[in-house]
C-alpha cells in the first residue's frame, strides 16, 4: 500500500531569510535580465577597518544588482547582515547613494527605475562612525530624490533586522515589507536596555522584542506595508505588486500631523500593550495605504 | 591582523573562470579565484586572527596537491577553522570547474 509522504509546507518552500545578500537580490530578478555592478572581483573593500586589525570584505558588505523585476526596471541594493553585522560604512554607503542616484537620474531620464533595500543592517559602522553617519545622511537624501520619481521599496526578512540610521532609511522609503522574522527599529533591544535599564526594556526577553520590533507588530501599526512569509517567492511577488502601484499618493513620512497626533494622543501615564497599540493605530484611517 | 602570501609555481593548468564564494563572518571567509597571468599559482590571505602562518601553509600545501589549476586566490578571513577554508576552496573550484 502507497502511502503518501506528507511533507510540511515549510520544507519544500524556498526560504529567503536563509539565503546571503548576493542570493536575496538575485531571487528578485527576471531570470538572465541582471548583473551585478561594482562586485567583489573589483575588489573595492573598507580602507579602514585593516588599520584597526579587522578582514575586510571584498563588496564591503553591499551587494548591487541592476535589472528587471516584472519586466520593469530596477536595482536591488542588498546589506549583508553576516558581515560586520551589515553595517553602514564609507565605501558600502557610497555604493547604495551612487546607486540610488543613478536610478533617480534614469527614472527622470523617463526610464523609470525603482529601487529595492535590502537591509539587513545594525546601522552606522562604528569602526568607520562619522563618515558612516554621513553615508547614512546622503543615503537618506538619495532615497528622497528618488522616491518622487520611482518607488523605493525596504525589505527587512531578518534575521539581523533593520536598525540605527538605517531604519530612518526603511522610515523614509515608499513601501516596506517585512516578515515575522525580522525586527525594524530605531534603537535596538540592548541600546535600550544599556541607555535605560533593564526595567525600561529586557534585552533577553525575545518574546517583548518581537511584540514591540517584529514584523506583525510594526506591520499592524501601519509603520510597514506587507507582511510576507519567509519565501523567496512571496518576496518577489511582493516586490512586483510595489513596483506595479507605482509611487503612494503619500508617504508615510509626508504624514507629520496624523503622526504627531497619534503620538500626542498616547497614555503614558500607563504602560501600553503592544497589541493594544497595533489595534489603535492600525484601526485608524489614513496611515495605513 | 595579519598578510600571509604563498607561491605553488607547479600549478600550471590554465583557468578561464572566476568564482567568489563566502563571507566574511564569524568563523568563515570569502575566497576569490581568478586567472593568474602569471605561471602557477600564488595565495594572498588577510586574516583577522593572528599567528596560524603554518595552519595556512598545511591547508594549501594540501589543496594544492590535488589541483592544479594557475590561479590567483584572495582570501578575507574571520576566523573560519581548517575544515571550514577547505570547504569554501572546494566549493569555489566546483563554480569555476562546473
Amino acid at each position: 500500500m502507497n502511502t503518501p509522504v506528507l511533507a510540511p509546507i515549510f520544507v519544500n518552500r524556498k526560504s529567503f531569510i536563509e539565503l546571503d545578500a548576493r542570493a536575496r537580490a538575485q531571487s528578485l530578478f527576471d531570470e538572465g535580465t541582471w548583473k551585478e555592478l561594482v562586485g567583489p572581483f573589483d575588489r573595492i573593500e573598507s580602507p579602514w577597518l585593516a588599520q584597526q586589525g579587522i578582514a575586510p570584505q571584498f563588496d564591503d558588505g553591499c551587494v548591487v544588482i541592476k535589472g528587471k523585476i516584472g519586466g520593469s526596471r530596477a536595482v536591488a541594493i542588498a546589506f549583508e547582515g553576516a558581515f560586520q553585522g551589515g553595517s553602514v560604512g564609507e565605501v558600502s554607503g557610497a555604493k547604495m547613494t551612487c546607486a540610488l542616484d543613478l536610478a533617480t537620474k534614469d527614472s527622470k531620464a523617463g526610464k523609470s527605475t525603482a529601487a529595492i533595500l535590502l537591509l539587513e543592517t545594525g546601522g552606522v559602522r562604528l569602526q568607520e562612525a562619522n563618515l558612516g553617519l554621513a553615508a547614512v545622511a546622503e543615503i537618506i537624501s538619495s532615497a528622497l530624490a528618488l522616491r518622487q520619481h520611482a518607488p523605493v521599496i525596504t525589505i527587512v526578512a531578518g534575521t539581523v533586522g533593520c536598525f540605527g540610521g538605517m531604519s530612518l532609511v526603511a522610515g523614509v522609503s515608499s513601501y516596506t515589507i517585512m516578515t515575522r522574522e525580522a525586527r525594524l527599529g530605531l534603537n535596538g533591544p540592548e541600546v535600550i536596555e544599556q541607555e535605560s535599564g533593564i526595567d525600561e526594556f529586557d534585552s533577553s526577553d525575545r518574546a517583548l522584542i518581537w511584540a514591540i520590533h517584529g514584523g506583525e507588530q510594526r506591520v499592524g501599526m501601519g509603520l510597514a506595508d506587507s507582511l510576507v512569509e519567509d519565501d523567496a517567492d512571496k518576496i518577489t511577488a511582493a516586490v512586483r505588486g510595489c513596483i506595479s502601484k507605482g509611487i503612494p499618493e503619500k508617504h508615510r513620512t509626508e504624514q507629520v500631523a496624523l503622526y504627531r497626533a497619534r503620538i500626542a494622543a498616547l497614555d503614558t501615564s500607563r504602560q501600553i500593550a503592544p497589541p493594544a497599540l497595533r489595534q489603535e493605530w492600525g484601526s485608524l484611517k489614513g496611515g495605513v495605504r | 591582523m595579519e598578510q600571509i602570501e604563498f607561491s605553488y609555481p607547479e600549478a600550471k593548468r590554465l583557468i578561464a573562470r572566476r568564482a567568489h564564494v563566502g563571507v566574511v563572518g564569524s568563523g568563515d571567509m570569502e575566497v576569490l579565484l581568478e586567472p593568474n597571468s602569471e605561471k602557477g599559482a600564488r595565495v594572498f590571505i588577510t586574516t583577522s586572527v593572528n599567528g596560524f602562518r603554518n595552519t595556512w601553509k598545511a591547508i594549501f600545501d594540501r589543496f594544492f596537491s590535488k589541483f592544479d589549476g594557475a590561479v590567483r586566490i584572495h582570501i578575507n578571513d574571520a576566523g573560519a577553522t581548517p575544515g571550514s577554508v577547505l570547504l569554501r576552496l572546494e566549493q569555489a573550484v566546483e563554480v569555476i570547474e562546473q
